[in-house]
């Protein structure tokens, strides 16, 4: 199939084919989600970051990722609805919205994207990688599914690199806990060798994400790396590592992609595609998803093109070369954990978003800073201080939430983004040289 | 000559309202090449940080005392207190004399402040201290044997002298006197809470914090014997639990605003670090091994804290209520704080279980509007005594 730009359905968005191809398996995957009861198969819940698809396929079961259900809600407007209905349950408002979200859905009947009901988990693996909240998400889940959880704790990167102390004790939990309960749970035995064509799956869709990723390096962009970088990542960070589908893809996708960097054509954004890039981005932190279109519409209509982020680096660092490893299987699946973006030092972090401004040319920083993920925002004012003073380029400062529209304000966020965008312009012309 | 409790308070009082930290550096310049080691809430071992000859000093924020000025911008005002204040206490020079800053794995705010300091004060050695979350001995222990082990090593460094497991043991036994007496003190505000109130209490081992461990298990002795002799009024008071403040502490004025609503607080999780590991640490063998044990299979129970266990969830409150014969629970978290907030719902479903009466509230180390606490607090007390009447 050629890659091409596709208008889904009328009045809707126009959309790359890839993104169609990437819709199209995301719902597939939420019909095998919904379909568990009848098929028999079992179903495990887990996080993206420190997901561990490949081990879970070993065990047949399904990958259920909450977050991924959270932004689902988030995009078709049903999140503040969820949110609210947790927060009447006695859940405070001060805390997550993924988790409210999840817990608001769960309260109203667990109706997925595909209008059928979401299954229960039967396990629950609590893959405890780079944030705090995920803890407290599991226990409270496992508090009204009582079903079997597993606790998989991962090191967090404080110091900047990975000690042996940190690799032996993930593996053990592997060894000792983690697969055992997912046999039990399960009924299949574990074979090494099947975790190990899973991986070395994964590690060829990888190579070609990358290479995606860092065609943000091209001037012009042919990708945007924040809005458009949701859509890529989707498989990849989901239920699809590991397996001929994510393979398939990845390669459609960097056709499509070297495709449109043979034409010199930018991004394809939902009013068709992107016109003059006038600004080259890099934006640490994730998006708002209650007014996802409209966010972006903020950015593609001045001309911004975010050329890379660090949102798309939650589900796996692999730009910084990490790829699975079929050799060290399990190893490999512990050296992954431990280097997705939140399990990384602020330290780490700030050289990561320096590294971008450099590397892919770009005009400054900006800081989408959510209210509800301490994860990511907490630090994220000297974040901004010091990569201003390393690459000498502005940076800016906004406030949305994941997916708690009482959190976006648009005019604000607009205003602040048009005074960013003149800031660059200045910067760039001189005139704000002294500043 | 016998202190009374009210000279005694004073004195911790003192301490607790010295942002300089006065004693800690004193005890510093009385001998030269001593050092001094911060850390935050909620549990260090603070025996590796003995064994080493050196003091170990709490740092738990800046209390309702403290004008933040540079530490409010390093933060969104949706991010908790605790890390304004304490990046404050380090930006004015106030914890200058520290020779290091350790972060326990507490939430992802903490943890990313371990961070921040290295990058505002890179020539302080500080480290994220993280902290087994699963408990089998040769999963999560093993783990926690070896992060002992790095941070001792770090300790040497900063100290210029070997460590060993003689001194480790030496200030286990230290530290073990220290945990009874904190214990002792706690028992007796459950059993007699006219005779040591909370507010009282709580800045008594607070003092802990600041002060070498030796002077602060005299300096209980005194105030629980102090306590004891002295005959106070019993006030119409309920027994009460607070829970959720185990990170950033309450404005004194909290606890006293809920004594004077008529609470007896008997149990609380304030401090967790001065009696985390229940019961005394083995005093012989290899001691990092022994307080691994000591942390896997006897520790108290935070929101900080994994639980395997779906039916132990929550049970430490209930058993905290059993065991003082409270008559209810406060939550009185921080506001933004995931750990205490998340948790806050199941907590209350175990309650609800057992009949136990709570309420909620949040609160900030600088709240300074106490009315509204006290309106709640009091009209909990008083439906607490409709109900235990009917």
């Amino acid at each position: 199939m050629k890659p091409s730009i596709v208008k889904a359905q009328p009045g809707d968005a126009l959309k790359d084919a890839s993104m169609i191809k990437q819709k199209q398996m995301m719902a597939a995957h939420y019909d095998r989600l919904t379909n568990a009861p009848e098929t028999g198969a079992k179903v495990a819940s887990t996080f993206v970051p420190g997901n561990l698809n490949e081990l879970l396929m070993c065990f047949d079961l399904v990958n259920n990722l909450p977050e991924v259900n959270a932004i689902q809600s988030g995009l078709r407007k049903q999140s503040g609805q969820y949110i609210m209905e947790a927060e009447r349950a006695g859940h405070s408002e001060d805390v997550c919205t993924y988790v409210k979200s999840d817990i608001g859905m769960m309260m109203k009947g667990n109706i997925g994207p595909n209008g059928k009901e979401l299954p229960k988990p039967d396990v629950l693996l609590l893959s405890y990688t780079g944030c705090f909240t995920f803890l407290k998400w599991f226990e409270l889940l496992r508090e009204q599914y009582k079903c079997p959880t597993i606790f998989l704790q991962t090191p967090y990167m404080a110091d900047g690199k990975v000690t042996p102390n940190m690799i032996q004790y993930m593996v053990k939990q592997f060894k000792e806990t983690v697969i055992p309960t997912l046999e039990e749970v399960s009924g299949v035995k574990f074979d090494i060798d099947r975790l190990r064509e899973y991986l070395r799956k994964s590690a060829q869709a990888e190579d070609d994400l990358v290479y995606i990723l860092e065609t943000g390096k091209n001037k012009r962009s042919p990708i945007d790396a924040y809005f458009g970088g949701i859509y890529y990542i989707g498989p990849i960070f989901g239920a699809f590592r590991g397996t001929d589908d994510a393979i398939d893809y990845y390669k459609f996708l960097r056709e499509e992609v070297d495709e449109r960097m043979l034409k010199n054509l930018g991004p394809v954004t939902p009013d068709g595609p992107m016109g003059e890039e006038k600004f080259r981005l890099v934006v640490e932190g994730p998006p708002n998803y209650t007014s996802f279109r409209q966010f972006w519409k903020m950015f593609y209509e001045e001309g911004a093109t975010v050329v890379a982020s660090s949102y798309t680096k939650v589900g796996g660092t692999y730009d910084y070369g990490f790829r699975h490893d079929p050799d060290r299987p399990l190893e490999s699946l512990a050296e992954y954990c431990l280097g997705v973006y939140t399990n990384r030092s602020l330290p780490m972090r700030i050289d990561m978003l320096s590294d971008y401004i450099n590397e892919y040319e770009a005009d400054g920083l900006l800081i989408n800073s959510i209210k509800s993920c301490n994860s990511f925002s907490a630090g994220q004012l000297l974040i901004m201080r010091e990569v201003e003073k390393r690459t000498g380029k502005p940076a800016a400062f906004i406030e949305t939430d994941l997916v708690d529209p009482r959190y976006f304000s648009a005019a604000n966020v607009k205003n602040r983004l048009e005074s960013y965008f003149q800031m660059v312009e200045q910067k760039r012309s001189g005139k704000g040289a002294a500043a | 000559m016998t202190k009374t409790t009210s000279e005694i308070v004073a004195r911790c009082e003192e301490i607790y309202e010295d942002l300089n930290f006065t004693a800690a550096r004193d005890w510093k310049a009385a001998k030269e090449g001593r050092k001094v080691i911060g850390y935050l809430p909620v549990y260090i071992p603070r025996e590796l940080i003995h064994a080493g000859g050196m003091l170990p000093l709490g740092i738990m924020g800046g209390g309702d005392n403290l004008e933040v000025i540079h530490g409010d911008a390093y933060y969104q005002s949706y991010i908790c207190r605790i890390p304004r204040s304490t990046v404050e206490l380090g930006i004015s020079g106030r914890v200058d004399f520290v020779d290091g800053m350790l972060f326990p794995s507490i939430c992802d705010v903490i943890r990313n402040l371990s961070g921040m300091w290295k990058m505002l004060f890179p020539d302080t050695y500080s480290k994220y201290f993280d902290v087994p979350q699963t408990y089998k001995d040769e999963i999560g222990g093993t783990f926690y044997i070896g992060e002992m082990h790095e941070l001792l090593e770090d300790l040497e460094r900063i100290s210029g002298r070997k460590i060993t497991d003689d001194d480790v043991n030496n200030s286990i036994a230290v530290y073990n006197e220290n945990r009874r007496l904190v214990n002792e003190l706690y028992a007796l505000r459950a059993q007699a809470p006219w005779q040591a109130p909370a507010s009282e209490a709580y800045l008594v081992i607070r003092a802990g914090l600041v002060l070498p461990v030796e002077d602060h298990s005299v300096l209980l002795r005194e105030y629980i014997d102090a306590a004891k002799a002295e005959e106070r009024p019993i006030k119409d008071n309920s027994k009460v639990v607070v829970t959720g403040m185990f990170c950033e502490q309450p404005p004194l004025n909290l606890i006293k605003s809920l004594e004077l609503s008529g609470c007896y607080v008997v149990d609380d999780d304030f401090m967790l670090v001065s009696r985390w590991l229940i019961g005394d640490v083995p005093t012989d063998g290899d001691p990092v091994y022994n307080l691994s044990q000591a942390f896997l299979h006897r520790s108290m129970s935070t929101a900080a804290k994994y639980e395997p266990n779906q039916e132990e969830k929550g049970r430490f409150l209930v058993r905290a209520v059993k065991e003082t014969g409270a008559e209810g629970v406060i939550f009185a978290s921080t506001s933004f704080c995931d750990p205490a907030l998340l948790d806050r719902p199941m907590l209350q479903n175990v309650l609800k279980e057992s009949d136990v009466p709570f309420i909620a509230f949040k609160y900030a180390e600088n709240s300074g509007q106490m009315q509204p606490i006290r309106e709640q607090a009091g009209t909990f007390v008083d439906s607490i005594k409709l109900w235990s009447a009917a």
